[in-house]
């Protein structure tokens, strides 16, 4: 078998091919304050994302419905577990460290130095970082998170296109 | 025999410089034809020399190398027409590609001769570029659209499309010749007859079609026939309508400006006589050029001959490939050409093209450009391994040994 080939457990790490074969936060939440739909057009890879507060404004729940490939719904699952218990200020420094994460291999340290916690949850999210080896395919690890930052902002639909 | 049996098959492939490319460390196998085929280096000499001895713009030069490069790109017009059996030179046009002549005739045949209250007849195979023009009609002028259905096996529900004409409202049938999903190639004689008998005229999207079967425009009784240079071994940039001559002149001008016009004042301006009255614009010289070079590469092999090796090809694919444990194939129709969709179990569309990738192999994964039917099959995406002239027995056995390792990693 070629190097090359084998260079592909770099992408698909045995978390990745787990969570995206049996996705633990799969499924529309009972009660939610926020929702959102992501898409991306060129692959038809969608996802639709739920997200239940907690009084003090933290988000409590993530839940999803995702049709694509392997690496969009692992990441999908690998941020709705993070997330919870996280404040929206921290999802958005997530958001920003893990899309660089997924582009170049590495988050810049400014990002994961914020917390303990919030590098703990980026760490968490390190077996994504293979994707950015794959050009055509870091968008179906950053899809789930635009929709994520979609609900939180309340602009509903994204594209990740 | 021709002189392109089996073996003269493979020697072309040294035609075809870029076959010579490595991935991913490993030999080229592209399976993508369908979304565009590679030039054969005649094209790519074509347009050098164009480039090099005798470029300058076109109709509008006294001079002597204006004159030149108009006689090539004329002479253009004339490969088409023969390769179409069209009837008259004059009912070619040359687009950008079957998107630009759908759109054309959606526009100038659409708004300038459907009425509000006619339909306008599609299927579900349809590519999108041969949906979205026509929704953008229904919106704008008030003109129906009506879907034919097509069966599990991917084939056109014939009693269903004949029942969608028999209120006589369809004026126009605009179909595919050959899905670039399911492989399926339409039954397209049956298909003008019925329209006809109907009141329906009827446009034909050729652009899968005429890489793999001969074309007769006149035996077909078509009105409309659209491809694209790019998938016949031609360039990007340059695609072609056929139309009947009638028709053609019925039709108010698509795009205006220079060249499509036979006089012009500020209040108003005549049309040049067909084409030129749909070819606004400094058209693609270069590109008439390679397409010109592309069709009498594709003419010297023979449609013959392409054909039958592309049967060969493909019948031992859909062998090959149901034999893997966990692989679907999508479309099982009679007559089909060399496109092969297919999914695997446990792996998406997409996960199965990086991993075929990075073994070397191109095919593509995704909706193909054409969502509806994706959807009719409860499926958004599926992989798609594409035959050319160029594909070899060996390609294909590369690919189901590709796909079995891609169903072991994800075992
Ligand atoms: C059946 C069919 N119709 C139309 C098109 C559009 O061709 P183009 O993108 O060159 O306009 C394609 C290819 O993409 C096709 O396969």
């Amino acid at each position: 078998m070629s190097e090359s080939f084998e260079a592909l457990r770099d992408l698909y790490q045995d978390v990745i091919l787990d969570h995206g074969r049996h996705p633990r936060h799969a499924g529309r939440l009972a009660a939610f304050d926020a929702a959102a739909k992501g898409d991306n057009p060129m692959c038809g890879d969608r996802i639709q994302l739920w997200l239940k507060y907690a009084p003090d404004g933290h988000v409590e729940q993530a839940g999803f419905e995702a049709r694509g490939c392997a690496i969009s719904v692992a990441s999908a699952d690998l941020m709705a577990e993070v997330v919870a218990g996280t404040s929206v200020d921290e999802v958005r420094a997530l958001f920003s460290a893990f899309r660089e994460m997924a582009k170049h291999g590495s988050a810049a340290r400014g990002a994961s130095e914020q917390s303990a916690a919030l590098a703990e949850k980026l760490e968490r999210l390190r077996p994504l970082a293979g994707v950015h080896e794959f050009p055509s395919r870091v968008k179906c690890a950053t899809l789930p998170w635009h929709a994520l930052i979609a609900a939180i902002e309340g602009t509903q639909e994204t594209s990740s296109e | 025999m021709t002189r392109h049996d089996a073996t003269g098959m493979a020697r072309l492939r040294a035609d075809f410089p870029i076959l010579t490319q490595r991935v991913h460390g490993r030999d080229l196998v592209y399976l993508d034809s369908a979304a565009s085929a590679q030039k054969p280096r005649a094209v790519i000499e074509a347009m050098r020399v164009t480039m090099e001895t005798q470029y300058a713009n076109v109709h509008r030069g006294l001079h002597w190398m204006s004159e030149r490069a108009t006689d090539a790109y004329e002479a253009t017009r004339d490969d088409v027409a023969r390769l179409l059996n069209a009837p008259e030179r004059a009912e070619i046009v040359f687009t950008r590609n079957s998107t630009e002549a759908i759109n054309l005739v959606a526009h100038s045949y659409g708004r300038g001769v459907l009425r509000p209250g006619q339909a306008v007849l599609i299927s579900e195979m349809e590519h999108h570029s041969n949906i979205v023009p026509w929704q953008m009609l229904r919106d704008a002028h008030g003109v129906g659209l009506r879907v034919a259905p097509v069966t599990d096996a991917g084939e056109l529900d014939l009693a269903a499309y004949e029942a969608l004409l028999a209120d006589g409202m369809v004026g126009l049938v605009a179909i595919t010749h050959m899905s670039n999903v399911l492989g399926t190639v339409t039954p397209a004689e049956r298909l003008v007859r019925i329209a006809h008998a109907h009141g329906a005229k009827i446009l034909l999207d050729g652009s899968q079609a005429i890489v793999h079967r001969r074309v007769d425009v006149q035996a077909l009784d078509a009105d409309f026939y659209v491809f694209t240079g790019h998938k016949l071994y031609g360039p990007t940039g340059i695609g072609v309508l056929w139309g009947r001559r009638a028709l053609l002149e019925a039709m108010p001008p698509f795009l205006g400006g220079g060249d499509m016009i036979s006089s012009v004042t500020f209040e108003r301006s005549t049309w040049a006589q067909v084409p030129h009255k749909f070819e606004a614009g400094t058209p693609a010289i270069i590109e008439a050029a390679g397409l010109s070079a592309a069709i009498r590469y594709v003419e010297a092999i023979g449609y013959d001959a392409i054909g039958a090796h592309e049967a060969r090809l493909t019948d031992h694919a859909l062998a090959r490939l149901a034999a893997i444990e966990g692989v679907e194939i999508l479309g099982r129709a009679q007559d089909r050409g060399g496109v092969v969709s297919f999914m695997l179990a446990n792996a998406h569309a997409h996960d199965v093209a990086t991993l075929l990738d990075r073994q070397g192999i191109a095919v593509r994964a995704g909706h193909h450009c054409a969502e509806p039917l994706m959807r009719r099959f409860g499926l958004d995406s599926t992989a798609r391994a594409s035959f050319g002239l160029y594909t070899t027995e060996a390609e294909i056995e590369a690919l189901a040994t590709g796909l079995e390792r891609v169903r072991e990693f994800f075992a």
